[in-house]
């Protein structure tokens, strides 16, 4: 069962479901809710996919029976009207049994809640400040801040009537000019905030978002399990360049983060003297 | 009694003709005709904005409208929609129906009646008007939180004051309705013998008169922020944005259910007749709505489960919200029960209810699904979002009220519709919503957040095929304008039943309604239970 096979076969489903050729291309991580890239986005993706069965087989016998009796009691086929309006156990089971599978749900659901709320013992915090329109990382007791916003080459293609086709762009939209890095394997803890309106910030392989917002810090953890690339964007409205505000963290293994860090350290050494004086430092930061 | 009938008869000779009569009228026909043709005239104001909406969602890039347009559309959009279409229509099915299916000359507050309507226009040109004011029209979201709604331009005070004509237009028609319904009830007509249009209304009247004060309180402290130095939302004075979402949802909980409780109504009115079998478990869908009001009050913060709330809350909240699943899930059973062993025919209006019970509950699916907090924080804020609230408001508020008018306009005009074109309308509608909103599922699900008008290219596929969907619906909806104006200028001559299997006191009536009914009450014997 390599992802090959699964990603050939949900291709070919796709193709069998699409209802116009160009949909065909489609392919099943496109449809599906990502695994994502930590233990608590691993949670998400299998209480997704409980409630989505259960929502499947609920829609399944509903459906069923609408279908059956449009098929099997129409007039057209003389079919004559029972008087019956009332059946006080067959009221009493569809309140009851939904009730039961929704209190069976709501115990993984809680356990998965109870886990991404516990923030304690995290190994290092990362600060997020929402800007219109970029974002500011601080790499809180490291010294080091950095500011990502959206990349030229995206920024270029994306005004109107560029002549650009966004086809052509690497990572049209998803691209920014710095990356947030981070070590694979630490729980690192977020600080959310914002300094002008409300952003959230949400990078789906971590599995979650939080809102920034002025006065707010807002706390939620992520452990990244593998290296590599993840990619978001801001989530809440936030003025004319909302879609174009995205997210990148690259995350490294231990060693070359530190090698990572070690180095724009030594990039910010002079810098961090007047940092007092970029903008966002004094954030109000009331609660 | 005979000297109100005789009364009535005198006021009748007296009403005014022309642009008068409408402007002077307090009969609850003329003034709910009136509310049904501006809701309509708004679902085409509302349903243009989406069509530019869907235009530069069309392809990866921005081709037609630059960003700060775009967003102004999807908040007007919506505003339109809620606002301007749906709440407005129910209003105008209550004023048609409510008297005629309790037994009632008139709705008991005619000349508010009157006003309650009459606002509305006032309301819409201060709303519509933004859009060529400078700095354009509102942007911020239907949602208008601060701190970024403070950043509307001139439009800002008409944005505040549009909303607030609308909320005393809803306020003064749910006390109408409220007051019709408890003092003007035809003699054995009781409460558990109310249609359940009837009663779903009583219910979404009092939503309204407890949760659009609030609506007003909230958007009366943003205005006092923006111009009167005050600082309710704004963390920098000491005050606290979230604050603005608690109040906010704790009204736009409730209108959610404003805008779909009628609609229960109606389909518990359409499939029974269509069936011709009596509604299965009358009483349990009226505690089921009652029970979906109380609840609608309780789980208003599952509205922004992002905003980093304590445990316990979520908890509370997300608890709460999946419960809502039971009752309404009991009223989806109710109407399959009801199909169950009828004897069915499809004419237009039991496709359209049928096509609401199937729709309106995969909306039910995905809103359960939201319910669920630690996945919320997944879903929030995408087109998953978007998906699940257009199946509830668009295949459930809308796909009822579209039922409904071809269920009761042989009464109103006294013509049938054709049904040929009505189920033209139906198929072209259905197929092509489902292809606009069915793919929005994957769109969220791969992470494309709502309220941006361009994407990354991986969500390009199914953006374009939902803005096709979306092109064939909105074309689909000129049929429906086009059968009301056919129906009432013409068409086959509409019998008292209208429907064999109707039931109701407005089904007693000639088709159309005499411009004055029930102006002696129908016979106690004529009345019905509410479940037929
Ligand atoms: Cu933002």
């Amino acid at each position: 069962m390599t992802t090959s096979a699964i990603r050939r076969g949900a291709r070919r489903m796709a193709a069998v479901l699409a209802m116009a050729p160009l949909v065909a291309s489609a392919d099943w991580d496109k449809l599906n809710l990502t695994r994502g890239v930590t233990p608590y986005s691993e949670e998400v993706y299998q209480l997704h996919m409980l409630i989505l069965w259960v929502c499947v087989i609920t829609g399944i016998g509903v459906f069923g029976a609408i279908f059956y009796s449009i098929l099997k009691f129409r007039k057209s086929k003389g079919a004559v009207a029972a008087q019956w309006h009332e059946n006080t156990l067959v009221e009493f089971l569809w309140t009851a049994v939904p009730a039961v599978i929704l209190v069976v749900m709501a115990i993984p659901a809680t356990k998965a809640l109870v886990m991404m709320e516990d923030v304690a013992h995290s190994d290092m915090t990362i600060k997020v400040t929402g800007y219109q329109w970029r974002w500011r990382y601080d790499y809180i007791n490291e010294g080091v801040f950095l500011y990502s916003g959206l990349a030229r080459t995206s920024d270029v293609a994306r005004q109107l009537n560029s002549g650009i086709d966004p086809k052509t762009v690497d990572n049209y939209l998803l691209e920014v000019d710095r990356e947030l890095v981070l070590p694979v394997g630490r729980k690192i803890r977020f600080l959310t905030t914002a300094s002008d309106v409300i952003h959230a910030w949400w990078v789906p392989a971590l599995g979650w978002k939080r809102d920034a917002i002025p006065g707010y810090i807002n706390e939620s953890w992520a452990l990244i399990k593998e290296p590599g690339v993840y990619r978001g964007q801001c989530a809440e409205l936030c003025g004319k360049d909302h879609g174009f505000m995205p997210i990148v963290v690259r995350a490294l293994p231990e060693a070359e983060y530190k090698a990572w860090l070690e180095k724009t350290k030594a990039e910010q050494a002079p810098k961090t003297a007047d940092s007092a004086s970029a903008p966002g430092v004094s954030v109000a930061t009331a609660q | 009694m005979s000297e109100a009938a005789a009364h009535h008869d005198a006021h009748h000779e007296h009403h005014a003709t022309g642009m008068m009569r409408w402007l002077t009228t307090t009969n609850h026909k003329d003034i709910g005709t009136m509310y049904l043709i501006f809701s309509l005239i708004m679902f085409f104001i509302g349903g243009s904005m989406a069509m530019i909406i869907r235009l530069e969602l069309f392809q990866p890039g921005l081709q037609f409208v630059n960003p700060q347009f775009f967003n102004s559309m999807t908040t007007m959009h919506a505003l339109v929609m809620i606002f301007g279409a749906v709440m407005p229509a129910w209003t105008g099915f209550a004023n048609w129906l409510v008297p005629l299916m309790i037994g009632a000359p008139d709705m008991a507050l005619p000349r508010l009646n009157n006003w309650s309507f009459w606002i509305l226009p006032f309301a819409f040109s201060l709303l519509l008007g933004t859009l060529f004011m400078p700095g354009g029209a509102p942007a911020g979201g239907w949602t208008m939180y601060p701190p970024l709604v403070l950043q509307t331009g001139e439009a800002f005070p008409f944005l505040i004051f549009a909303v607030h004509f609308m909320g005393a237009s809803s306020i003064a028609g749910a006390i109408n309705i409220i007051a019709t319904v408890f003092n003007m009830r035809a003699p054995g007509m009781t409460l558990m013998k109310l249609p359940l249009f009837v009663w779903t209304w009583i219910i979404t009247a009092f939503l309204l008169i407890a949760s659009i004060p609030v609506l007003a309180g909230a958007v009366t402290m943003l205005l006092t922020d923006k111009f009167f130095g005050t600082s309710f939302f704004s963390a920098a004075g000491g005050g606290d944005p979230v604050m603005f979402q608690h109040i906010f949802w704790f009204f736009g909980h409730p209108e959610v259910y404003i805008l779909i409780l009628p609609a229960f109504g109606i389909a518990s009115a359409i499939i029974p007749t269509f069936a011709r079998k009596p509604l299965f478990g009358y009483s349990s869908m009226v505690y089921a709505a009652a029970a979906i009001a109380f609840l609608s009050f309780i789980v208003w913060a599952h509205h922004m489960f992002t905003v980093g709330m304590p445990l316990a809350g979520e908890l509370f909240f997300m608890y709460a919200t999946v419960l809502i699943a039971v009752p309404t899930g009991v009223k989806v059973f109710n109407w399959v029960a009801t199909m169950w062993q009828g004897s069915m025919t499809f004419e237009t209006p039991m496709l359209f209810a049928i096509a609401f019970v199937v729709l309106f509950t995969i909306g039910g699916f995905s809103g359960l699904m939201l319910g669920v907090t630690p996945v919320d924080f997944q879903y929030h804020d995408t087109y998953f979002v978007v998906a699940h609230f257009h199946y509830v408001l668009v295949t459930g508020a809308i796909y009822s009220l579209i039922a409904g008018t071809y269920f009761w306009l042989p009464k109103m005009t006294g013509h049938m519709y054709d049904e040929k074109l009505g189920k033209l309308h139906f198929w072209l509608s259905t197929i092509s919503v489902n292809v606009l909103f069915f793919p929005q599922h994957f769109l969220g699900l791969a992470g494309m957040p709502r309220r941006i008008p361009d994407y990354a290219v991986q969500f390009a596929d199914w953006n374009m095929v939902s803005s096709i969907g979306g092109f064939v619906f909105g074309a689909s909806q000129l049929l429906f304008v086009i059968g009301i104006v056919k129906c009432i200028r013409g068409g086959e001559k509409a019998t008292a039943q209208v429907w064999e299997g109707a039931h109701g006191l407005e089904w007693t009536l000639p088709s159309p309604a005499p411009y004055h009914t029930f102006s002696e009450p129908p016979p106690a014997a004529s009345i019905e239970g509410g479940m037929r």
